[in-house]
């Protein structure tokens, strides 16, 4: 097992992941610790994606995806949990390539997944909105426009409004799948910097095909490739020293 | 290997070249002569309408029901008051049942055979012919009830418009990016709210144009009333009794050889004619704002 230094949030034991017959992730092993950045890199198709979309079970929404072995969050394992996969979801938000605001009000986007789960009144969710568009560092830009649709946003500030939506919801874990691809160089600064204050209070893990974006936030870097784990270790030895020489070749430009 | 020369010294470019511009040339004039044949009639026909139709136009219209044959005056306000009273309780009947039906189509059954076999008999159905409706109708409730009513022109108008907003519906909800699902179901949204609050609010443009488009359709048909509530000449809001419509009163009138209802009959043309395009007209503004 590849440990990392600090606490564990996440375990990741044996798993392996099927989309029908093709066999996508092979016996991964790792643990994403808490608090901190873990990013994923490799070359496309590698299964860094299809690791994310394991890690809240979001591929359980295709008959044909398959998952075996163990994914525990603070010890317990949600790919066997009896629980709702609901409950699950909420406690690990997700953040996609492309935004994806909500048909609704800049408000709603946000107050819609609290609703789900709690019944505050109207100033507790005035108050929770804002804490999370704070938190998202978008609520000075939109402030006196709350009742706009988010559709009206910029691609940068719809970014961050879809992570304010997912914060809003209390989650422990965040996870990033490329969250800054069809963004430009000004809105991606923005999502680094606050990914970089986000893990002040959750676990992050992001996927990312930018090497520079790996080194710039993470803590913790996997490099996988034909959905094997290759390497896992710290950010600075992964980049500065790998113990591969596939890991290397990948991160140096010479592969990929 | 053969000698490829680089550059455009040659101008090798230039055959092709002039080719695509004929092409374009021609493809851009049979466009413009398609749609100016198109137009040409559409054009007409409102023409006509509103000529005759406002000839006939008169308060008169709206407040006093069909006359005896050969008397003057008279109106259309039974017809009006039953058209109305049939193609809504119709759309109100077949609305919820079509939604549903293309969210079960969309969102649940996919690739399921009983889905399949949905989408097979509503493609059958849209396609059928409104008089083997009306006719359908007619055996199934009239005959049997051994009496035309309302209620008879309002299933045979739902039958009529169930497919359409099936169809629509399906369509549209599968226009949604999977990303917005899966995003919403990212936070934790069991799928009944995934449903309700994202993919059917993202679509419901689409959805109301679709109904919108298929009253457009019902206010006009007349052979699946002519064998469900037949007609009135009295006002009557009573579902259980036969009912009169316009496209019914058009159909009679018009081929009558009075001249006051031959009026009529063209006032009748101008008020459906209107109403459809207003309908249409309407739901091209909804279908905009999406955008």
């Amino acid at each position: 097992m590849e440990t990392a230094s600090a606490k564990a949030k996440m375990r990741v034991q044996g798993l392996n992941f099927y989309y029908g017959k093709f066999h996508a992730l092979k016996n991964i092993n790792l643990e994403i610790a808490d608090r901190k950045v873990t990013a994923f890199i490799g070359p496309s198709g590698c299964g860094k994606s299809t690791l994310l979309r394991v890690l809240n079970r979001m591929f359980e929404l295709y008959p044909e995806q398959r998952a075996e072995g163990k994914v525990e969050v603070d010890g317990q394992d949600i790919l066997a949990s009896r629980d709702d996969v609901s409950l699950i979801r909420a406690r690990i938000g997700m953040v996609f390539q492309k935004p994806t605001p909500f048909p609704m009000s800049i408000y709603d986007n946000i107050a819609f997944g609290v609703r789900l789960f709690e019944r505050p009144n109207k100033a507790e969710m005035d108050e929770r909105v804002e804490w999370a568009l704070r938190k998202a560092a978008l609520w000075n830009e939109v402030k006196d426009k709350l009742a706009q649709t988010g559709t009206s946003l910029s691609g940068g500030q719809q970014q961050r409004l879809c992570i304010a939506r997912g914060i809003a919801i209390r989650p422990e874990i965040i996870l990033f799948d490329e969250p800054c691809s069809a963004l430009d160089p000004i809105s991606t600064a923005k999502i680094e910097e606050l990914i970089e204050e986000l893990k002040q209070d959750y676990t992050v893990a992001i996927v990312t095909h930018n090497m520079q974006q790996a080194a710039r936030v993470s803590d913790f870097t996997a490099y996988m490739y034909l959905g094997e784990m290759m390497e896992f270790g710290e950010t600075d030895q992964i980049f500065i020293k790998p113990k591969r020489k596939e890991t290397e070749d990948y991160i140096t430009g010479r592969f990929g | 290997m053969s000698a490829v020369t680089i550059g455009s010294a040659a101008d090798h470019r230039l055959p092709l070249h002039r080719r695509r511009k004929l092409v374009n040339a021609v493809a851009l004039t049979l466009s413009l002569a398609a749609m100016a044949f198109g137009l040409f009639w559409l054009l007409w026909i409102l023409w006509e309408t509103l000529r005759l139709g406002v000839r006939g136009l008169s308060l008169q219209v709206f407040t006093e029901s069909t006359p005896p044959p050969n008397t003057p005056g008279g109106g259309l306000a039974n017809a009006i008051v039953g058209s109305l009273t049939m193609v809504s309780l119709a759309t109100a009947l077949a609305t919820p049942i079509g939604v549903l039906a293309g969210v079960y189509l969309a969102e649940y059954g996919q690739r399921s055979w009983l889905a399949a076999v949905t989408r097979f008999i509503n493609d059958i159905l849209l396609s059928a012919p409104s008089i083997v409706i009306g006719l359908f109708v007619y055996a199934a409730v009239v005959a049997r009830a051994k009496s035309f009513s309302g209620w008879a022109g309002v299933l045979a108008l739902a039958l009529i418009v169930i497919p359409v907003v099936v169809r629509t519906t399906e369509n549209m909800l599968q226009l949604i990016p999977g990303s917005l699902r899966e995003a919403a179901y990212a936070l934790g949204t069991p799928k009944w709210r995934v449903i309700i609050s994202i993919t059917l609010r993202a679509a419901r443009a689409g959805v109301v144009t679709g109904v919108l488009l298929a009253l457009a359709r019902i206010s006009g048909e007349t052979a699946p009333l002519l064998f469900t509530a037949l007609s009135n000449q009295f006002f009557s809001m009573d579902l259980a009794a036969p009912m009169a419509s316009l496209p019914q009163t058009i159909f009679a009138f018009a081929m009558s050889p009075f001249q006051n209802w031959q009026e009529l009959a063209w006032a009748g043309v101008f008020l459906i004619t209107i109403g459809v395009l207003l309908l249409n007209i309407l739901a091209r503004v909804l279908f905009r704002k999406r955008d």
